[in-house]
């Protein structure tokens, strides 16, 4: 038996028994649709949280200093001369220094707490920022500890107008600060998004912290692949420093992309495997359809039986239908998925496109499940007695 | 016994036996039944229901194996075969035509005669030329892309002819094939049947009409599972007197 003339058999059986064929789909489609929107939306928050990962650096590693009130700290130097030492690893070393302080526009009266973080001259490179107008801060502002900072656009737009911001001041902690450089927009300009920031000399971070030594610094590597080497490297020296591992922990921003990727990949597992249990439901209705089938049609079984027909004939057909309607549920499945990601997607406000991956394999599933479920109501055809299946009316 | 045109039989029945279990009891649908059955003949095999010729047909038709006895289909034991081998012989030597026509209602004529061949593996080509060329012989080749429930009855019979033919098989089987028509019908496709047998084909007709077992050539008649009468159809008692009222009949007008 040709395997298109059977296909083709099996799509005039479907037609001519639209609403069953449909309700028996249904199981397929429900399951396939609920694959492909679950892991379009997964692959979606996936790839927005690397974003914001990578827009934090891949290269980057964060040093982390524990050992508050002890002797030991690390000064800005010994890190600075670690990097100078070991160029083919490191490309850039910042200090941090992250610190809430009370800040106030010349124009109002109001003031808002908010984030100010001290770095030094290269922090541009390492975060990959990049000023819109003026300049990024400089080597003298901070060995001369000037008021000098650069306004992300929240402050641009909230306190100065659009375009505005540069040479302005603005009030730090009761201190004026002149404003050198405006970052460009990272988000949107809101209120708590990347674009509230503020950043001035390390120097005067320090002070407006109250905290003598620095606690914080970012490295960034030439290479993420030299992951292990740089960590190792930089390990080594801050235990040399601090007297103890203990004093310090160092994270690398590839190492926690990578836990999340593992997590959300878990978690998309755990939900794909859920939403296949439902293929699988979709499976057993299509075997029930079939055996129905099976038995509405002994009659046809038993002619075909008297014309010549073997088992393997008689199987292979019911084989193929049960494939080709599971088939059919799974294309309508998937573009049904993939609107509705699609649809999905806008109101979250995300990427969301349905994988090839996704398609293919839940195509090859669903069409596997007809054909797994299809083999037991087609053994039964093929088993019928020719005499007994000619008689049946 | 009938003239052998061949030394070897088609069918050869030797002592059938097809017993079925009713409870406690048994039923000898076929009780000790021996005969021969040679190219080119046409026998009518004649009974009432319940006479074993439903029976007798299913093994002939490779669709039953008997209880006991031998039953040689061109030399070739088949209660020996398997399932598939049956099927094999079913496609290759045996060609069915029944009462209910039992044409495939989703498929068009020319599918339904396409079928045998389908299963013989020939490709497309082949199949198509050999069912048209089978539909021509029955004359209904202008109805293949009508589906059979277009056609008449006696349309449907010769589709189901054509299906039949269409595997050039050595033996056809013919169960009641006038059962479901009218006399006018039944006539033409009994003529066609005879006109077939003419060309050489073998035909074995399974019947419980007298008027219809008196075309054949050869009458074998059933019995409570026995063979009763087996010869020339018009030495059949029964037959004889058939015929001879219908033919006063006739004469009254």
């Amino acid at each position: 038996m040709k395997f298109s003339k059977t296909v083709f058999l099996a799509i005039s059986s479907i037609k001519s028994n639209k609403m069953r064929s449909f309700l028996t789909m249904l199981g397929i489609i429900i399951g396939v649709a609920a694959v492909i929107i679950l892991v379009s939306i997964m692959d979606g928050v996936t790839g927005q949280v690397s974003d914001v990962f990578e827009g934090l650096g891949m290269n980057n590693i964060t040093v982390s200093i524990t050992s508050r009130g002890s002797t030991r700290y690390v000064e800005p130097d010994s890190l600075y001369q670690l990097i100078d030492e070991n160029q083919e690893l490191y490309a850039y070393c910042s200090p941090k220094v992250t610190t809430a302080a009370n800040i106030k526009s010349p124009y109002s009266s109001d003031s808002a707490y908010g984030t100010v973080t001290g770095v030094d001259e290269t922090y541009d490179e390492i975060d990959g920022l990049a000023t819109q107008q003026g300049r990024f801060l400089q080597y003298v502002d901070i060995d001369k500890l000037l008021k000098v900072c650069v306004v992300g656009t929240y402050y641009e737009k909230e306190y100065y107008g659009t375009g505005k911001a540069l040479g302005e001041t603005i009030k730090i902690n009761g201190e004026l600060y002149t404003i050198v450089g405006v970052l460009e927009e990272k988000s949107d300009s809101s209120e708590g998004s990347s674009d509230q920031c503020i950043y001035i000399p390390y120097t005067n971070a320090s002070k407006i912290s109250w905290n003598s030594s620095i606690n914080t610094y970012v490295v960034s590597m030439k290479d993420a692949e030299q992951m292990t080497m740089a960590k190792s490297v930089l390990e080594a020296k801050l235990t040399e420093i601090l007297g103890s591992s203990n004093y310090y922990q160092i994270i690398a921003t590839q190492e926690i992309l990578d836990e999340m990727n593992s997590i959300m990949n878990t978690l998309k597992g755990a939900l794909v495997l859920i939403a296949g249990i439902s293929l699988l439901v979709g499976g057993i209705g299509i075997m029930n359809i079939m055996l129905v089938s099976v038995t509405e049609r002994t009659k046809e079984i038993g002619i075909r039986k008297s014309l010549g027909a073997k088992k393997k004939h008689i199987k292979q057909q019911f084989v193929i239908e049960a494939g080709t309607i599971s088939g059919f549920g799974g294309v309508i499945g998937i573009l049904l998925g993939g609107v509705a990601a699609y649809f999905i997607g806008r109101l979250m406000d995300m990427t969301v496109v349905p994988s090839i991956t996704a398609i293919v394999i839940s195509f090859s599933v669903s069409v596997g499940i007809g054909v797994i479920f299809g083999f037991l109501p087609a053994k039964n055809a093929a088993n019928l007695n020719p005499i007994d299946a000619l008689r049946f009316e | 016994m009938a003239e052998s045109t061949k030394n070897k039989p088609l069918v050869e029945f030797q002592d059938i036996y097809k017993i079925y279990a009713m409870g406690d009891a048994e039923v000898r649908a076929l009780d000790g039944v021996s005969f021969s059955v040679y190219d080119g003949e046409f026998v009518a095999i004649i009974g009432q229901s319940g006479s074993g010729k439903s029976t007798c047909m299913n093994i002939i038709g490779c669709l039953d194996v008997p209880t006991t006895g031998t039953y040689l289909l061109k030399g070739t034991d088949v209660s020996k075969l398997t399932d598939d081998e049956q099927a094999e012989i079913r496609n290759k030597t045996l060609g069915f035509i029944f009462q209910q026509y039992n044409l495939l209602p989703k498929l068009d004529v020319l599918e339904n005669v396409e079928l045998p061949l389908l299963y013989k593996g020939l490709d497309d080509k082949e199949q198509k030329e050999r069912a048209m060329a089978a539909l021509r012989r029955v004359g209904i080749e202008d109805k293949w892309h009508h589906k059979p429930s277009q056609l008449s009855g006696g349309q449907q019979q010769r589709a189901s002819i054509a299906r039949a033919l269409a595997g050039s098989p050595s033996v056809i089987l013919a169960d009641e094939p006038t059962g479901a028509l009218d006399s006018k019908t039944s006539n033409e496709v009994l003529e066609f049947l005879i006109e077939l047998n003419e060309q050489g084909n073998t035909i074995i007709l399974i019947t419980h009409d007298n008027s219809i077992a008196a075309r054949a050539k050869r009458v074998i008649r059933l019995q409570d599972g026995k063979i009763v009468y087996d010869g020339d159809a018009m030495g059949d008692e029964i037959i004889k007197s058939t015929v001879l009222l219908k033919r006063k009949e006739e004469a009254k007008g």
